[in-house]
């Protein structure tokens, strides 16, 4: 599955985390991520917005993911709901 | 029972350890109409997630007969809530629920029946048919009154005394009585008045209501310490049951304790103290 739009969700509250997707023009999936506990939790971070996109079945995806803290639940629900707003 | 806005993650992962003995979850009144699709997807994932077994989860969903109440109900009822609450209900929207819940709980191997739900009523209608509300579904297992948007409804201004929602607590602890569900009173808006909490909800007390709602964490204890039976009413109360089962023992049909006489009246509002004293862990199971 492909998106067709630019979508958010998500905001930059605390223990919240920003989610943009934007179609990619390969079919690989990029990922830019800030977060206040990069050092420690980056590669978590990651592994939950991946796992999302792959569990949803999106290729060419570009996602751009501010982190305030969000706990997994939070990052993987923004990532949903950006998911489903771009389709 | 405590609203919590159900778009705000740091407040949903905090609402189990508040104090309440219910927290409601909102998708309602405190969601913009662009976050709708969020919210939900964010409380859905907070139920996964987060262990709320300390406390009843309960979720506010939108009206059913807006654009988002069916789709609320679709995909809360999946992670099994205890309790939804309806807004606006009435018997139509509470049967539509319920038949919704029938098929979600048969599709996801749950107990039938087990999703239990609240109505809040909160319409002149609602409030004059609260009787057949709360029979419309055998899930009903209490009744949350809504006063600020029943004042809206009757087109009268909503004050902190609160006699203008006199009739309509009356009505509601009433029918809840009558039907044996609880009542809960509306919400005490201004979070910073405690003198005139304490007032508002000692008055839904002596009026029959079971319980109160809050709108921020702050109201919890004094909700409690008015809902909460007095150490003395708790020994006078254990008395009357202690003297009963006496009085039932020695076959006697009548009984007194200090000179007045245990009827049926006084033996419920005793098992009722009682019950209320052990939820509230005030005295041993």
């Amino acid at each position: 599955m492909r998106i067709t739009k630019v979508a958010k969700a998500g905001t930059l509250e605390s223990n919240d985390i920003l989610i943009m997707v934007m179609s990619s023009k390969s079919d690989r999936v990029e990922l830019e991520l800030e977060s206040i506990v990069l050092q420690q939790f980056g590669d978590v971070i990651e592994r939950v917005i991946l796992h999302k996109v792959q569990e949803m079945g999106v290729e060419g995806i570009t996602i751009k993911a501010q982190d305030k803290g969000a706990l997994d639940y939070t990052i993987g629900a923004r990532v949903e709901t950006a998911i489903k707003r771009a389709i | 029972m405590l609203f919590m806005p159900g778009n705000n993650p740091s407040m949903l992962q905090d609402a189990a350890i508040l104090g309440a003995d219910s927290i409601i979850l909102d998708l309602e009144d405190a969601v913009s109409l662009t976050e709708k699709d969020s919210a939900r997807i964010l409380v859905r994932e907070a139920l996964k997630t987060i262990d709320f077994s300390q406390v009843e989860l309960v979720v506010r969903v939108n009206p059913m007969d807006t654009e988002f109440g069916p789709l609320d109900v679709d995909m809360i009822a999946r992670v099994k809530p205890d309790t939804l609450l309806i807004p606006k209900a009435n018997e139509e929207q509470i049967k539509i629920v319920d038949t919704m819940l029938d098929k979600i709980e048969a599709e996801e191997g749950y107990l039938a029946g087990s999703i239990k739900i609240i109505a809040l009523i909160e319409t002149a209608l609602g409030l004059e048919n609260v009787y057949n509300v709360i029979q419309a579904s055998n899930r009903i297992v209490g009744v949350l009154l809504g006063g600020e948007d029943l004042t809206s409804d009757l087109g009268i201004e909503r004050t902190k005394e609160g006699e203008e929602i006199f009739y309509a607590r009356n009505k509601v602890a009433t029918a809840c009585r009558a039907l044996k569900v609880d009542s809960i009173d509306t919400p005490f808006t201004d979070t910073n008045d405690f003198e005139g909490l304490a007032k508002d909800t000692a008055k839904a007390k002596s009026l029959g209501l079971t319980g109160k709602s809050a709108i921020n964490p702050r109201q919890i204890e004094i909700i409690h310490s008015v809902f909460s039976p007095t150490e003395a009413e708790l020994k006078h109360a254990l008395k009357v049951l202690e003297v009963m089962q006496q009085a039932e023992k020695e076959g006697k049909g009548v009984c007194s304790l200090e000179g007045k006489m245990i009827d049926a009246p006084v033996i419920n509002r005793a098992r009722n103290t009682v019950a209320l004293g052990r939820s509230l862990g005030l005295l041993e199971r």
